[in-house]
């Protein structure tokens, strides 16, 4: 019996045999938790309809992609939770007095069509809540009917129609004027605007956490803002800079994109270089439709269009290998 | 000096499962096994057959070309000369000896006087390292005087590299502590070979006790440094560590001797010592028999051809081994079959548990990024498995898959668990199939 001992069955597999314990689903998570204060705020601002709408879309995203997944027999990965990562981020960017059946809509594009058919989670080209995003905007009037903050205007849970609508402070600033509210209500969320985006505040408390655990590099973000910042303050509508500045920073859907879509890691390119081209093309994007497009915001699809560059980007970012001959010896 | 490179990773260190071990001798066993292939190159063709007897230290094979020999470590009868499992996985031709537990010397072994030792000429030293058996100790098992004789006359800097950034690993470490003496004496051989002032001994700073016995045993007239670098692994890789010595990146493809460097592991100065004074030849070394599941974790000096089954009897396992490894986590190779031998190369045996586990099925790349940003050559290892997923060969090398180290960072840090350094040993075995192709 001495000799049978050691006849285990001995795995055998490819170097490395550890692996660090951040996985998938791990910076989901870290995602989900990043996003929480700026859930917390759009149910005080907008009332508990903003949850509904929230858990309506994770809901429907979670389960188109299981029924996806279900028809054309691939392994269903829902547990890494990225399904609710888009139903969240697909919330966030819709007004608080949207359609439930709007948003299943919406969910079933970004996960069907811009996720899954283009092979699942990370072949994606474009993002998928912002593409479900542009497609609800096939129904222009349901995605811009903007409430009052507060919950004696809270819309309801089952009906929207009671809500009391508003104009957004984008709209004043699409006319080249200052918006009405204050630069600190603008910063804390105190405006109408999409259910998520409102509050600058809360959205950077989720920048700080993603740093923290090193879910992202400030890289995108930081330039991204420094350049919509910068371009506002060269080229300000009225006489105060800063305020124009500020009022471009914290209003509309600048910061949610800014830390949370244009960061998206499938969609945003993985060079260092690619990295900050992008970040400056969604910057500058952003303020060429704020100021000269038909729509006010232009976050969306600036994010989406630097999205179908990220190829080229990544060409022209990769970095020089280790013991790569030097540019002078290969002149030689 | 620029003390560190660009990326890396900081996996567990595990150290402390074995650094505070002080190295036994493993008593010889009753059966050794003696691979002919224990170095990169051609395998030895055996001196003895079955029935000879042998001695310890006694030449059992031998071969022409880029080859060293290999000695008995032990005496006794030969019981077969066969093909036997192998660390690399493959069968390789064997000397099997029965141990007499006698330990006879062989005759040929003398030791040297210090005067003998220095009357000995550059050309002398490396006859007795290639007789010796010496080769590079750290795992590649690159012959050590090929490896001195190509850099006479082109290199300048002699790194010793006792980093040891792999996990679990503590053998180096408790070789600079034990016989620091003997790893200086090795290196001053080496640079009496090539003809040097100044050599570099680099170690990680999460070895304190090695660095501190290391400058105890040093003259300031030596002109040796012990230069002790930030752990991050992969450290003890030769461009890595060059870089972080130096500054100076090796070529694309090239050798260390193109940027005049020349990198010895620390064992492999000991053996030179051990060698050229003791006159005794490479047939034991110290492995580091260490994992989580292990109940006395040790650092042994085994006879070369002990089986890994001895060694990791003697520790004793408090769970079912998941995997056994020949060398740290980070690179070691997965062995099947717990008979094969300890070689020249096999500085460690880590025994893994099954929470070591972290297989996904179709795992999916979710393009983070973070393989990049820890790839010690700079490579871009998300394009590099595109590139195989695709097959597409042209692709493969446009992304410098030839250049990949195989220090698995990428690998380590995935969030999805992609195969990465399993996918670029495919993709290797593509390009040179493809590259044969072309020739014929």
């Amino acid at each position: 019996m001495a000799q049978m001992k050691y006849f285990y069955e001995l795995t055998i597999s490819s170097s490395p045999h550890v692996h660090s314990k951040v996985t998938t689903q791990i910076i989901m998570r870290d995602v989900l938790i990043a996003l929480t204060p700026a859930l917390l705020g759009a149910i005080y601002f907008f009332g508990f309809r903003a949850l509904m709408v929230t858990l309506v879309s994770i809901a429907s995203c979670v389960f188109f992609e299981w029924l996806w997944c279900r028809i054309t027999k691939h392994h269903c990965k829902v547990y890494d939770l990225s399904a609710v990562v888009t139903g969240t981020l697909l919330a966030f960017v819709c007004p608080v007095t949207i359609p439930y059946w709007a948003i299943i809509l919406g969910d079933a594009f970004a996960i069907i069509l811009v996720k899954m058919l283009f092979g699942g989670l990370g072949r994606n080209v474009v993002n998928p809540a912002l593409a479900g995003r542009a497609f609800m905007f096939s129904w222009p009037v349901l995605m811009s009917t903007w409430v009052k903050v507060g919950w004696e205007n809270a819309a309801g849970l089952f009906s929207a129609a009671d809500a009391v609508t508003a104009a957004t402070p984008l709209a004043n600033m699409h006319q080249g004027m200052m918006p009405e509210e204050s630069i600190m209500d603008l910063f804390w969320g105190n405006v109408g605007g999409c259910l998520g985006e409102t509050s600058a505040a809360l959205l950077l408390i989720g920048f700080v956490y993603l740093l923290v655990r090193k879910v992202i590099s400030p890289r995108i973000p930081l330039i991204y803002l420094g350049t919509v910042a910068v371009l506002a303050f060269l080229f300000p509508q009225g006489n105060d800079r800063i305020s124009w500045m500020l009022a471009q920073l914290f209003s509309g859907g600048l910061m949610l994109g800014a830390i949370f879509m244009a960061t998206d890691y499938v969609t945003s390119p993985v060079t260092k270089l690619g990295q900050i081209i992008y970040a400056v093309g969604c910057g500058v994007l952003t303020i060429l439709i704020r100021c000269f497009g038909g729509y006010n915001e232009g976050v969306s699809y600036a994010i989406l269009v630097m999205n179908a560059c990220v190829v080229l980007l990544d060409r022209i970012g990769r970095p020089v290998k280790f013991g790569a001959p030097k540019k002078e010896a290969a002149k030689q | 000096m620029a003390f560190s490179f660009f990326g890396g990773v900081h996996p567990e260190e595990n150290k402390w499962y074995a650094c505070e071990k002080e190295t036994q001798a493993f008593p010889a066993p009753d059966i050794v096994v003696i691979p002919m292939s224990q170095h990169i190159g051609a395998p030895c063709k055996p001196l003895v057959k079955k029935g000879d007897l042998v001695t310890v230290g006694q030449k059992i094979g031998d071969n022409q070309g880029l080859c060293v020999p290999v000695h008995a470590s032990v005496s006794g009868k030969v019981k077969s000369v066969e093909m036997k499992a192998h660390t690399s996985g493959t069968t390789v031709m064997s000397v099997v000896i029965e141990n007499d537990h006698q330990d006879t010397l062989c005759p040929d072994i003398q030791p040297r006087t210090q005067e003998q030792v220095d009357a000995l000429s550059a050309q002398e030293l490396m006859e007795i390292i290639r007789e010796g058996g010496i080769v590079g100790m750290g795992g590649a098992t690159f012959p050590t005087h090929v490896k001195l004789s190509g850099g006479i006359g082109k290199v300048d800097t002699v790194i010793i590299n006792a980093g040891e950034c792999e996990p679990f690993i503590t053998a180096d470490d408790r070789l600079c502590r034990e016989e620091p003496a003997k790893l200086i004496s090795g290196l001053k051989l080496i640079m009496k070979i090539l003809g040097l002032k100044e050599g570099h001994i680099a170690i990680e700073d999460n070895k304190p006790a090695a660095a501190k016995a290391l400058r105890a045993q040093l003259a300031a007239s030596d002109g040796i440094s012990v230069d002790v670098l930030p752990a991050k692994y992969p450290q003890g890789a030769e461009k890595q560590l060059i870089y972080a010595i130096t500054g100076r990146e090796v070529p694309s493809g090239g050798l260390p001797a193109a940027v005049g460097c020349a990198v010895f592991n620390a064992a492999t100065c000991k053996a030179i010592h051990d060698v050229v004074y003791d006159g005794m030849p490479l047939i034991r070394r110290i492995v580091t028999v260490s994992g989580d599941i292990l109940m006395e974790p040790k650092n042994l000096l085994v006879p070369i051809g002990t089986s890994f089954n001895d060694l990791i009897d003697a520790c004793g396992h408090s769970e079912y081994p998941y995997k056994v490894l020949s060398g740290g986590p980070m690179m070691g190779a997965a062995q099947y079959d717990l008979s094969v031998p300890t070689i020249k190369g096999v500085n460690a045996i880590t025994v893994l548990g099954r929470r070591n586990e972290y297989a996904v099925d179709e795992p999916q790349c979710l393009r983070c990024g973070k393989c990049i940003d820890v790839c010690p050559m700079k490579l871009m290892p998300v394009l590099m498995y595109k590139a195989l997923q695709s097959n597409d060969v042209e692709e493969m090398k446009a992304n410098n898959v030839m250049d990949c180290i195989e220090c698995g960072c990428c690998a380590y840090t995935c969030p999805a668990s992609v195969p990465l350094v399993l996918g670029f040993r495919v993709a290797k075995q593509r390009i040179r199939s493809e590259a044969a192709k072309a020739k014929i």
